[in-house]
């Protein structure tokens, strides 16, 4: 079964941030489903949205470990499962 | 599927606008602890409460780990303690026993608070009722998570004006007994009328008899959410305000309901209901005197507040109901004055004065919530306080509370200080004529005419 769950990533733009979260996702087997890019107030924010089902990692050791791959890039990752948004913004 | 400017909608409603989950409260029925053996009552209300509650905590952290909103509180709240311990506690003395055991059983499985060290007396006091209340000063200053509360009225019973008397009393001995910390104790300490049997807030959580063995409850919170809504509608009209809030309310109460649902399905224990109530803390940017001032209000307190707080209130219920099937507790707004850095604000300013916020208590959804007076304040004083308060919840078919701090060595100009999410209060003046012969007369104010409904 697929486990939707979606990364943020929010800070200050600069080159080859999405291709290290990329490179991370892949490595662990994370399938990407869709992602998008915005610039709200000057910073650059990225959602993806990810199915975790065949990482062979929980959800709390990806979650660390972008939060440092994030850490090494000057930005802030974060991890949620997708039904928070689901039930805040769709009926 | 989900798109960015919702994902970011949601992650600012957490990371600026203060929303949260207020807490996960574990409803556990003592009813099958009786026993008429003091030493195996208390055995089995920790044995039960630490079992029930022993994976609360972490499966709280996960969640929040897991979705990005922060859980503040994990609670419990159990079957009101004067009707656990009357078989077996034949004094205040062994009541205050009791009151330790829950504290040792909170300490356990890491809850903040256990409520309902209560009693249940809207009609009358049994012997164990009236014994529980006055073992009320000593339980809340022995121990540190307890919290109590005493239902002394009710639409369909009427006042009892011997309770709301005694209450007066024990209020003052309570603020005594903790008077080194501010008489901390009183803020544990809640006198209701009407009260609900499945409100997940703290002090006044119990778990009532209707209930079912063991039962998540939820509240949700974000006056803030509401406030950066209501900053961007800034010259509509009562419609459109009404909407914004009514849309916000909905939000709110759908990640509460995800956050219960997930709860219940991980304990193993039947969802209750979620308590959309707008709680304040004294965080900048967390208030309801701040949404009054974005509606158009000078400060809280002036010309207009309890009409704004009544539409406040409502349009946060109309909103929570759609969200959920299982809306109960207290749902609405809450204007405790000490954990409100807008409140504090109005008081301060001299815009906000006792009697007002006694009207804004007939629309809000609770009552005199964490009001600072004065240390010297007579108990007969506090007790005609508590019984206008009553009044209104019975009258007006609500619930009601009083949560009063006579601070003593204090007076007016002076500041408690609480602590964490309890804030800090100014002193607020009291009316100094007296009422004393009339709390004395004792007895029952009779239920009022419209509750005949049978």
């Amino acid at each position: 079964m697929m486990k939707k769950t979606v990364i943020t990533v929010v800070g200050k733009d600069r080159v080859g941030i999405i291709a290290k979260v990329c490179t991370y996702l892949a490595n662990n087997k994370v399938n990407i489903l869709d992602i998008s890019q915005t610039i709200v107030q000057g910073f650059f924010n990225m959602m993806m949205i990810v199915d975790i089902h065949d990482a062979e990692k929980d959800f709390n050791v990806i979650q660390e470990e972008l939060g440092q791959v994030g850490e090494e890039t000057g930005v802030i990752i974060k991890l949620q499962r997708e039904d928070i948004f689901d039930s805040m913004h769709r009926l | 599927m989900i798109n960015i400017k919702e994902v970011i909608e949601t992650n600012t409603m957490i990371e600026k606008e203060n929303l949260d989950v207020r807490t996960i409260t574990l409803g556990i029925s003592l009813l099958d602890c009786i026993d008429s053996d003091k030493k195996k009552l208390m055995e089995k209300i920790y044995e039960k409460i630490t079992r029930l509650a022993k994976d609360l905590v972490p499966v709280g952290r996960a969640i929040e780990r897991e979705y990005g909103i922060p859980i503040v509180n994990k609670r419990i709240s159990i079957t009101p303690i004067a009707l656990i311990g009357e078989a077996a506690c034949k004094s205040p003395e062994d009541y205050v026993e009791i009151a330790k055991t829950l504290d040792k059983a909170a300490h356990s499985v890491g809850v903040n608070f256990i409520g309902g060290f209560s009693a249940l007396v809207s009609k009358g006091m049994s012997v164990g009722d009236k014994n529980l209340i006055l073992s009320i000063p000593e339980a809340l200053a022995c121990t540190e998570r307890v919290c109590s509360s005493v239902n002394v009225g009710s639409t369909k019973t009427g006042l009892n004006m011997d309770a709301v008397k005694l209450l007066g009393e024990i209020i003052k001995e309570t603020a005594r007994l903790t008077k080194e910390k501010d008489c901390l104790g009183c803020a544990k300490l809640v006198v209701f009328c009407n009260a609900p049997d499945d409100n997940p807030f703290m002090a006044g959580a119990f778990h009532g008899v209707t209930e079912a063995d063991a039962v998540i409850n939820v509240g949700v919170s974000g006056p803030g959410v509401v406030k950066t809504a209501l900053s961007q509608i800034q010259d509509a009209d009562f419609g459109v305000l009404c909407d914004t809030v009514k849309k916000t309310a909905f939000k709110i109460t759908r990640v509460g309901q995800l956050v219960a649902k997930e709860a219940s399905k991980r304990l193993h224990i039947p969802f209750g209901i979620i308590d959309l109530s707008l709680a304040p803390t004294p965080a900048v940017g967390d208030s309801i005197a701040e949404i009054f001032e974005v509606m158009g209000l000078e400060r809280a307190g002036a010309p207009g507040t309890t009409a704004a707080l009544a539409l406040l209130n409502d349009q946060v219920k109309k909103g929570g109901v759609m969200a959920s099937s299982y809306v109960g507790g207290l749902s609405g707004a809450f204007i405790p004055v000490s954990e409100d850095q807008g409140m504090i604000q109005a008081v301060l300013d001299k815009a906000l004065t006792l009697e007002k916020l006694e009207a804004m208590t007939c629309v809000c959804s609770v009552g005199l919530d964490m009001i600072a007076i004065p240390g010297d304040t007579k108990a007969s004083t506090i007790s005609g306080m508590i019984a206008d308060e009553m009044a209104i919840g019975m009258v007006n078919q609500k619930t009601t509370a009083v949560r009063l701090i006579p601070v003593i060595g204090k007076s007016v100009g002076e500041t408690a200080q609480f602590g964490g999410l309890l804030g800090y209060a100014p002193i607020m003046p009291v009316n100094s004529y007296s009422c004393e012969k009339f709390i004395h007369r004792g007895g029952r104010i009779p239920a009022p005419i419209h509750s005949f409904k049978n």
